[in-house]
C-alpha cells in the first residue's frame, strides 16, 4: 500500500513518450548476391537473421497499436519528441480496475478508445509503435506464428496432421437421439445425460479418416446441439450434469500427445516450423466449446463442480498445453483462465503446476508449445495481484519469469513475458533493481535478434521506472547499452540508439548525466567513425548531440578523458600481464607446481574495432555532430518505411486455412483478482 | 623466498615482504571485478596458480572464504570455478583438508543454471572420494543432508547425485539417515526433484545392501514408475536395468516384472519408447527365462506400436535381441516370434522405421544361417533394396558384408545393381558420397568381372561430378580399387580413362586428372607412373589456367619420390624450373616448393625421402581462385602461405567455389 500513492499519481511522473521510427537499412538489406564470388549463403543467412530481429519488434505491434490514436503511427522525425497529450492517468487507470486501484474511471475511458482490430494482421502494420506499457490485458498469443504474405510460396503440402492416438471405443455405432428442444421438459435432463454419454465414444480420424462417417456425424450434431442448448437455455446445468460433462470432456481430451512431426532439439524453429494440426479437431473443437459454455453458464456453480474439477483434472489440462495445434491451446487458455477465476481453491495449485512446467522448459527440455498461452494467463493473474505483493509472487518473478529470458525460443513468447514483467514493476517499483540486474545477467551474447527483444523489453521497463530506482541500476545498465551501441549487428545498435528518442529516458539520463555520460561516451565516440553502417553513424551523432546539449562542459571533459583513457588502456594491459607474471613466479616456488600446471594462457582477445583517429579535436567533433545530425534528419524523412518480410518458406495452405478459420473464444484475458 | 609455502610448511613461511603476501588475492579480487567476462573467466581458470602462489594454508584461510562469499557471477565463470574446485584437494593440503572445499561447492550446487550445478555435483563426487571416512561423516554427509532438505528445488536436485558416493563409507546409523533422505526426495512435490531422484535410483541401488534394495528401493521404484508425470516414469525404466541386475530370478518376478510389464504398455509413448530403447540392457538384466516369457511378447507389441518413434526404436534392437537369445532354440524363436513382425515392418508407412530396420536386418543372416536367410530374409532384403527411401537402400547396401559371409553376394547382385545405379545418380550429393564409400567393399565382394561390366562406368562418371566432394571421394575410391584389383587392371581400365581427361575443356576435370594421378601413382608403381602418367603431367604444365599449372607443380612434388633420378633430373626438373619463372605467383610458389623437395631427393638419395607432408589439403587450393590477386603483391610466400592455414572447407562451400570459371 505504501507505494500506491506515488504510483497512482502519475501526473507528477513525466512519462511522456515519443515515437520510434523504424527504418531498415536499405543498402544492406536489399543487396543481392551479384557475383558468384559473394558468399551468398552467408548473406542469405544474415538476411534471415535480420528479418528475424525485426520480428521481436513487429510482432507485438498489433497489441500495442491497439491504443494508439489514429494518425500517431506515421513516421516522425527521430528525435523531435512527440508529447503524449493524453493524461497518463488513463493508461494507468485501465490497467488496474482492481481493488487496489482508486480511479475507477479507467474502464469507461478505455471503452471510448477506438480499438483497431487487434487480430494479428498479416502485413501492413506501420512499423512504428506508440508504446503504452500498461495494458489492462496481456497481449494475446498469435495463432499463426508465421506471417503469410500470400503469393506463390503457399503450396499444398502433404497433409500434416497430428496422430493423437485415442483409445478407440469398441462399439462406435451411435443412435441418433431425439432433439432436446423437441422433448418434454421433464425428460430433458435425462436426454441431456444420454447425449453426453454418447459423446464419450471416440472415433478414428487418422489411420482411416473415412471410417464411421455416419456415427461421427451423429456425435458432431449432438455436440453442436448441446453447445446451443447450454448457451441459450436456463436452468439446464443441474447437479446431475456436472459429473457427466466433466467425464465427457476428460474422455475426449485427456490423452498423451503424439510425438511431434517437426524436428526436435536444435533443428526445431518455433517461429518457422509449421504446427501439426489435430486430426480429430472437428469433434475436439465442439467438446472444448461445450465445456467452455458449461463453465460460463450463469447456472454454473463452482461449489458443486469442485468435486469433479479437481487437482488431477487441472494437471491433465495443463499437460495438454504442449499441444502443437494453436487452436487447441487457444481453447485451453480460455478454459484454464475461467477455472482459475472460478475455483479459488485451485489457484495456488495451478500457479505451482505452471511453475513446474516452466522449470522443466527452462532447465530441462527447452521445448514446450504452450509457454505463450500460459504466460498470457499469468499476465492476467499478475494483473489482479493485490498489494503489497506476496513473497511467493516476488519469487515467481525472480526465479521463473527472469530465467525464462534465457531460453532459445524466447521470440515465441516474449510479448507475453515482457507484459508480465512490466505488470510486476508497475505494481511494485522496488522490484526494478533485481529485474534489471537479472536481465543484464541473461543478456544474450551471440543471438542478435534476441538482443533486440531484450532492448525492447528494457525500454518498456524504463518507461515505468521510478527515478530513484533508475539511479540504482544505471551504471551496469548503461555499460550494457554501451556494448549494444557498439554491436556490429546494426539492428542491435540501432535499437539501442532509439532510446535517445525516448524523452522520459532522456530526462532520466539528463538528471544523472555525470554518471551516465562517462560510460556511454567512449562507445558513441568510437563508433561514430568506425561502425560499418551509415544509419548508425547518423543515430550516433544524434545521441552525441543530445549529450552535448545536455551538458557542454561534461561533454568536453569526456572527450578529453577518452583520449587519456585510450593511452592508459594499453598501459593497463601491460600491467595486468606483469601482475600475472609475478603470481606465476610465486607459484613456481611451490613444490607442487608441476602437478598443477595452469592451462597455457589464452591468446588475448582482440576487439574488432579499428583504430579511430584521436587527433580530432573537440571543435571538429562538435561541428561534425551538428552537420551529421542535421543530415540525418533529412535522410530519415526521405527514408521509406520498409515492411518486414519473413523468409520465404513454402507454407501449407491447409494449415493456413485451418488457423484462419479458428475463432477465439475471447480476444483478451481479463484480470483475475487475487483472493485476499 | 616469499610465498614458497609447500605442504607442511608453517604459517611463517608464507610471509615474505608485506606487499607480496597479499598480492595474489588482491590481484584476483581486482580481476574478478573487471567488466569483461572473458577476463574474469581467464582469472578463474588460473585459480590453481593463485593457490600455488598462496600456499596451502592461505588458500584455506583466505582464498576459499573469499570465493565462498563472492559467488555471484555469470554462469560461465561459475562453471569454470566449479570445475577448478574439483581438482583442488592437493592445493588445500590434501585429503585431511578436502572438506574446506565443500562450502563454495555447496553454494554452486544450489544455483539455478543446470550446467553449473551438474559440474558442482561432479566436483563434489570427486572430492568425496578424497575424504577420510571420519571427515566424510563430519562434513560431507551433513552437506548432503542440507542440500536434500533445501528450500529450493535446485539444491534438492543436486543432492540426488551425492547419495551414492557417500553411502558405502558411512556408518550404519548414518546409512539409515541417508536412505531416509533419498526416500523423501523420491516423493518430492517438485517433478524436477523426482526426475533427478529417479535418474539416480539405479546408481543408488547398486551401493545398497540387498535387503535394503528389496525393502526400500523396490517400493520407490514402483512408485516412480507409476508417477503422474511420464517424464518421471520413463526414468524409472532406466533404473529398472540396474535394479534387475541385483535381484534373484524369483525376486525379480515378484518385485520388478509387474512394473516392467506395465511400463511396456504405458499410455505415454515416451515411456514405451524408453522400454524399446533400453531393451537389450533389460534383456541382459532379467536373464533368458523372463526374456522368453515376458520380454518377447512385449517386444512384439513394441514392434507394432502405434507410434512410429517406438517402432523405430524397437526395430533398432532386433539384431541385438536375437543375438542375445540363448543359442538353444534361438532359431525357432526368431522364426516364429520375431520374423513375422519384421516382415510387417519392411512395408511400414514410416521411413525412419524402415531405415532403422534396414540398418540391422542384415545382421540376422549370420544368426539364422544360410537356408533360412535365402528362404526368409532374402525377400526382405530385396524389398528393402527397392524401397522408395534412399536411406533404407543405403542402409542395406552398407551392411552387405554380413550377408556376404553367409550366402555370398551373388544372390543379391541382380537386385543390387539397379539399387546401386540409382543411388549413384541420386540428386543428393551426400547419398552419392555414401555409396562411393561402399564401392571398394562391393567391388571386393562382387569380383573384378562383375565390376568391370557394371560398375566401372559409374566410378568414372563420379570423377566428373559437379560436386567437388564427390570428385574427391571418387579419386580415393579409384586408389582403393587399384589396391584391390592390382596394377595390371589399373593400367588397362583406369589409367587410360583418367589420362584422357587431361584434354578436357573444363579445367576442373583437368585438375581431377592430376588429383587422380596423385592418388594412383603410389598404388600403380614406378613403371606406370613414369611411362604413362608423367608425360601427361608434364604436358599440362603449359595449361592456360594457373590453377592447373600449380597443381602440376604439386603433383610433381607428390610423385617425385616414386620416380627414378633420371626422370627427375631430365624431365621433372626443367619443367619445374620453367614453372618457377611463371608469371603467376602461386604457380611460382608451388614450383619452388616442388623444386626444393626434388632437389632434396636428388642430393640425399641414400635417405628414404619422406616428402608426403603436403603443405595443403585438397580443399585449400580451391580457395585459391576465390582470392582476388592484387597486382602489388610481391613475394609469393606471404598470401599463399596464409591460405594453407585454412585447409579444409565444407563441401557445400566448395560447390559455390566451383561456379567460378577461368578462361
Amino acid at each position: 500500500m505504501r507505494k500506491k500513492g506515488s504510483r497512482l499519481a502519475p501526473v507528477t511522473n513525466p512519462r511522456r513518450r515519443c515515437l520510434v521510427v523504424r527504418q531498415v537499412c536499405k543498402s544492406s538489406g536489399q543487396l543481392e548476391a551479384q557475383s558468384p564470388l559473394d558468399p551468398g549463403a552467408a548473406r542469405r543467412r544474415w538476411r534471415r537473421d535480420a528479418e528475424r530481429a525485426e520480428c521481436g519488434r513487429a510482432k507485438p505491434e498489433p497489441e500495442r497499436g491497439r491504443r494508439s490514436r489514429a494518425g500517431s503511427g506515421r513516421a516522425e522525425m527521430p528525435y523531435k519528441l512527440k508529447k503524449e497529450k493524453e493524461p497518463p492517468k488513463l493508461a494507468k487507470g485501465t490497467a488496474k480496475p482492481s481493488s487496489s486501484s482508486k480511479d475507477g474511471g479507467g474502464e469507461s475511458t478505455d471503452e471510448s478508445q477506438p480499438q483497431p482490430q487487434p487480430q494479428p494482421q498479416p502485413q501492413p502494420q506501420p512499423p512504428s509503435s506508440n508504446k503504452r506499457p500498461s495494458n489492462s490485458t496481456p497481449p494475446p498469443t498469435q495463432l499463426s506464428k508465421i506471417k503469410y504474405s500470400g503469393g506463390p510460396q503457399i503450396v499444398k503440402k502433404e497433409r500434416r496432421q497430428s496422430s493423437s492416438r485415442f483409445n478407440l471405443s469398441k462399439n462406435r455405432e451411435l443412435q441418433k437421439l431425439p432433439a432436446l428442444k423437441d422433448s418434454p421438459t421433464q425428460e430433458r435432463e435425462e436426454l441431456f445425460i444420454q447425449k453426453l454419454r454418447q459423446c464419450c465414444v471416440l472415433f478414428d480420424f487418422v489411420s482411416d479418416p473415412l471410417s464411421d462417417l455416419k456415427f461421427k456425424e451423429v456425435k458432431r450434431a449432438g455436440l453442436n446441439e448441446m453447445v446451443e442448448y447450454i448457451t441459450h437455455s436456463r436452468d439446464v446445468v443441474t447437479e446431475a450434469i456436472y459429473p457427466e460433462a466433466v467425464t465427457m470432456f476428460s474422455v475426449n481430451l485427456f490423452r498423451t500427445l503424439p510425438p511431434s512431426s517437426n524436428p526436435t532439439g536444435a533443428e526445431f524453429d518455433p517461429e518457422e516450423d509449421e504446427p501439426t494440426l489435430e486430426a480429430a479437431w472437428p469433434h475436439l473443437q465442439l467438446v472444448y466449446e461445450f465445456f467452455l459454455r458449461f463453465l460460463e453458464s450463469p447456472d454454473f456453480q463452482p461449489n458443486i463442480a469442485k468435486k469433479y474439477i479437481d487437482q488431477k483434472f487441472v494437471l491433465a489440462l495443463l499437460d495438454l498445453f504442449d499441444s502443437e495445434d494453436p487452436r487447441e491451446r487457444d481453447f485451453l487458455k480460455t478454459i484454464l483462465h475461467r477455472i482459475y477465476g472460478k475455483f479459488l481453491g485451485l489457484r495456488a495449485y495451478i500457479r505451482r503446476q505452471i511453475n513446474h512446467i516452466f522449470y522443466r522448459f527452462i532447465y530441462e527440455t527447452e521445448h514446450h508449445n504452450g509457454i505463450a498461452e500460459l504466460l498470457e494467463i499469468l499476465g492476467s493473474i499478475i494483473n489482479g495481484f493485490a498489494l503489497p505483493l506476496k513473497e511467493e509472487h516476488k519469487m515467481f518473478l525472480i526465479r521463473v519469469l527472469l530465467p525464462l529470458h534465457k531460453v532459445k525460443s524466447l521470440s515465441v513468447y516474449h510479448p507475453q513475458l515482457a507484459y508480465c514483467v512490466v505488470q510486476f514493476l508497475e505494481k511494485e517499483s522496488s522490484l526494478t533493481e533485481p529485474v534489471i540486474v537479472g536481465l543484464l545477467k541473461f543478456w544474450p551474447k551471440t543471438h542478435s535478434p534476441k538482443e533486440v527483444m531484450f532492448l525492447n523489453e528494457l525500454e518498456e521497463i524504463l518507461d515505468v521506472i521510478e527515478p530513484s530506482e533508475f539511479s540504482k541500476v544505471m551504471e551496469p545498465l548503461f555499460r550494457q547499452l554501451a556494448k549494444c551501441v557498439s554491436s556490429p549487428h546494426f539492428q542491435v545498435a540501432e535499437r539501442a540508439l532509439y532510446y535517445w528518442n525516448n524523452e522520459y529516458i532522456m530526462s532520466l539520463i539528463s538528471d544523472n548525466a555525470a554518471r551516465v555520460l562517462p560510460i556511454m561516451f567512449p562507445a558513441l565516440y568510437r563508433n561514430s567513425k568506425s561502425h560499418w553502417n551509415k544509419t548508425i553513424h547518423g543515430l550516433i551523432y544524434n545521441a552525441l548531440k543530445l549529450f552535448m546539449e545536455m551538458n557542454q562542459k561534461l561533454f568536453d571533459d569526456c572527450t578529453q578523458q577518452y583520449k587519456a583513457e585510450k593511452q592508459k588502456g594499453r598501459f593497463r594491459m601491460k600491467e595486468r600481464e606483469e601482475m600475472w607474471q609475478k603470481i606465476e613466479e610465486l607459484a613456481r616456488l611451490n613444490p607442487q607446481y608441476p602437478m598443477f600446471r595452469a592451462p597455457p594462457p589464452l591468446p588475448p582477445v582482440y576487439s574488432m574495432e579499428t583504430e579511430t583517429p584521436t587527433a580530432e579535436d573537440i571543435q571538429l567533433l562538435k561541428r561534425t555532430v551538428e552537420t551529421e545530425a542535421v543530415q540525418m534528419l533529412k535522410d530519415i524523412k526521405k527514408e521509406k518505411v520498409l515492411l518486414r518480410r519473413k523468409s520465404e518458406l513454402p507454407q501449407d495452405v491447409y494449415t493456413i486455412k485451418a488457423l484462419e478459420a479458428h475463432k477465439r473464444a475471447e480476444e483478451f484475458l481479463t484480470a483475475s483478482q487475487e483472493a485476499l | 623466498m616469499a610465498g614458497a609455502a609447500g605442504p607442511g610448511t608453517g604459517p611463517g613461511a608464507a610471509r615474505g615482504d608485506g606487499d607480496d603476501s597479499l598480492y595474489p588475492i588482491a590481484v584476483l579480487i581486482d580481476e574478478l571485478r573487471n567488466e569483461d567476462v572473458q577476463l574474469r573467466l581467464n582469472s578463474i581458470k588460473k585459480l590453481s596458480t593463485i593457490a600455488l602462489a598462496l600456499g596451502v594454508e592461505r588458500t584455506r584461510t583466505e582464498l576459499l572464504p573469499f570465493l565462498t562469499d563472492t559467488i555471484y557471477d555469470e554462469d560461465e565463470v561459475l562453471l569454470a570455478l566449479a570445475e577448478q574446485l574439483g581438482n583442488f584437494t592437493g592445493l588445500v593440503g590434501g585429503p585431511d583438508f578436502a572438506h574446506c572445499l565443500l562450502p563454495p561447492l555447496e553454494s554452486l550446487a544450489t544455483v539455478e543454471e543446470t550446467v553449473v550445478r551438474d559440474k558442482a555435483v561432479e566436483s563434489l563426487r570427486q572430492i568425496s572420494q578424497e575424504h577420510t571416512p571420519v571427515a566424510l561423516e563430519a562434513h560431507f554427509v551433513p552437506l548432503v543432508k542440507r542440500l536434500a532438505s533445501g528450500d529450493w528445488f535446485t539444491s534438492r536436485t543436486s543432492a540426488c547425485g551425492l547419495f551414492s558416493v557417500c553411502y558405502p563409507r558411512a556408518s550404519n546409523a548414518v546409512k539409515a539417515e541417508i536412505r531416509q533422505h533419498f526416500r523423501s526426495l523420491c516423493s518430492d512435490d517438485t517433478p524436477m526433484v523426482r526426475r533427478a531422484a529417479a535418474s539416480k535410483l539405479g546408481e543408488f541401488a547398486k551401493v545398497l545392501e540387498l535387503d535394503s534394495v528389496k525393502s526400500e528401493i523396490v517400493p520407490l521404484f514402483t512408485n516412480l514408475a507409476s508417477d503422474e508425470q511420464d517424464s518421471v516414469r520413463l526414468l524409472a525404466v532406466e533404473a529398472c536395468v540396474s535394479i534387475a541386475q541385483l535381484l534373484s530370478q524369483d525376486d525379480l518376478e515378484a518385485l520388478v516384472m509387474p512394473t516392467l510389464r506395465q511400463a511396456a504398455e504405458d499410455k505415454s509413448w515416451r515411456v514405451r519408447y524408453m522400454v524399446a530403447d533400453k531393451f537389450s540392457e533389460l534383456q541382459k538384466a532379467v536373464g533368458p527365462k523372463i526374456t522368453l516369457n515376458d520380454l518377447i511378447p512385449a517386444f512384439q507389441n513394441l514392434l507394432k506400436d502405434c507410434e512410429a518413434e517406438v517402432r523405430a526404436a524397437a526395430a533398432h534392437k532386433v539384431k541385438e535381441l536375437c543375438e542375445n537369445l540363448p543359442t538353444e532354440g534361438r532359431e525357432t524363436i526368431i522364426m516364429n516370434q520375431i520374423l513375422p513382425f519384421i516382415k510387417e515392418l519392411v512395408s511400414d508407412t514410416n521411413q525412419h522405421v524402415k531405415s532403422a530396420l534396414a540398418s540391422v536386418i542384415m545382421g540376422l543372416s549370420t544368426i539364422l544361417g544360410k537356408e533360412n536367410t535365402i528362404e526368409h530374409l532374402l525377400p526382405l532384403f530385396l524389398a528393402q533394396l527397392k524401397d522408395e527411401c534412399p536411406e533404407v537402400r543405403l542402409n542395406i547396401i552398407s551392411n552387405l558384408d554380413c550377408v556376404n559371409e553367409v550366402i555370398g553376394i551373388r544372390q543379391l547382385s541382380q537386385s543390387l545393381l539397379p539399387a546401386i545405379v540409382e543411388l549413384a545418380e541420386d540428386a543428393k550429393w551426400r547419398v552419392r558420397l555414401a555409396i562411393i564409400e561402399y564401392m571398394p567393399l562391393l567391388a571386393g565382394q562382387l569380383g573384378v568381372e562383375f565390376f568391370d561390366e557394371k560398375l566401372n562406368s559409374l566410378c568414372m562418371a563420379w570423377l566428373v561430378d559437379h560436386v567437388y566432394a564427390i570428385r574427391e571421394a571418387a579419386t580415393s575410391n579409384l586408389m582403393k580399387l587399384v589396391q584391390k584389383f592390382g596394377t595390371e587392371w589399373a593400367q588397362n581400365t583406369i589409367v587410360p580413362k583418367v589420362l584422357v581427361m587431361a584434354n578436357d575443356p573444363n579445367y576442373l576435370h583437368r585438375m581431377t586428372t592430376l588429383f587422380c594421378i596423385n592418388a594412383l601413382s603410389e598404388a600403380c608403381g614406378q613403371e606406370i607412373t613414369t611411362k604413362q602418367m608423367l608425360p601427361i603431367v608434364l604436358k599440362m604444365a603449359g595449361d592456360q589456367v594457373a590453377n592447373v599449372r600449380f597443381n602440376v607443380a604439386k603433383s610433381l612434388q607428390k610423385i617425385g619420390p616414386i620416380l627414378d633420378t633420371d626422370a627427375l633430373q631430365e624431365e621433372v626438373k626443367p619443367v619445374l624450373q620453367k614453372l618457377g619463372q611463371d608469371e603467376d605467383m602461386d604457380v611460382k610458389y608451388f614450383a619452388q616448393e616442388a623444386i626444393s623437395a626434388v632437389a632434396q631427393r636428388l642430393t640425399k638419395l641414400d635417405f628414404p625421402v619422406k616428402d608426403n607432408e603436403e603443405p595443403s589439403a585438397p580443399g585449400a587450393d580451391k580457395n585459391h581462385f576465390l582470392r582476388p590477386r592484387g597486382p602489388g603483391e610481391d613475394t609469393g610466400k606471404g598470401p599463399a602461405h596464409q591460405l594453407h592455414v585454412n585447409t579444409r572447407d565444407t563441401p557445400a562451400q566448395l560447390e559455390i567455389a566451383e561456379l567460378v570459371h577461368f578462361s
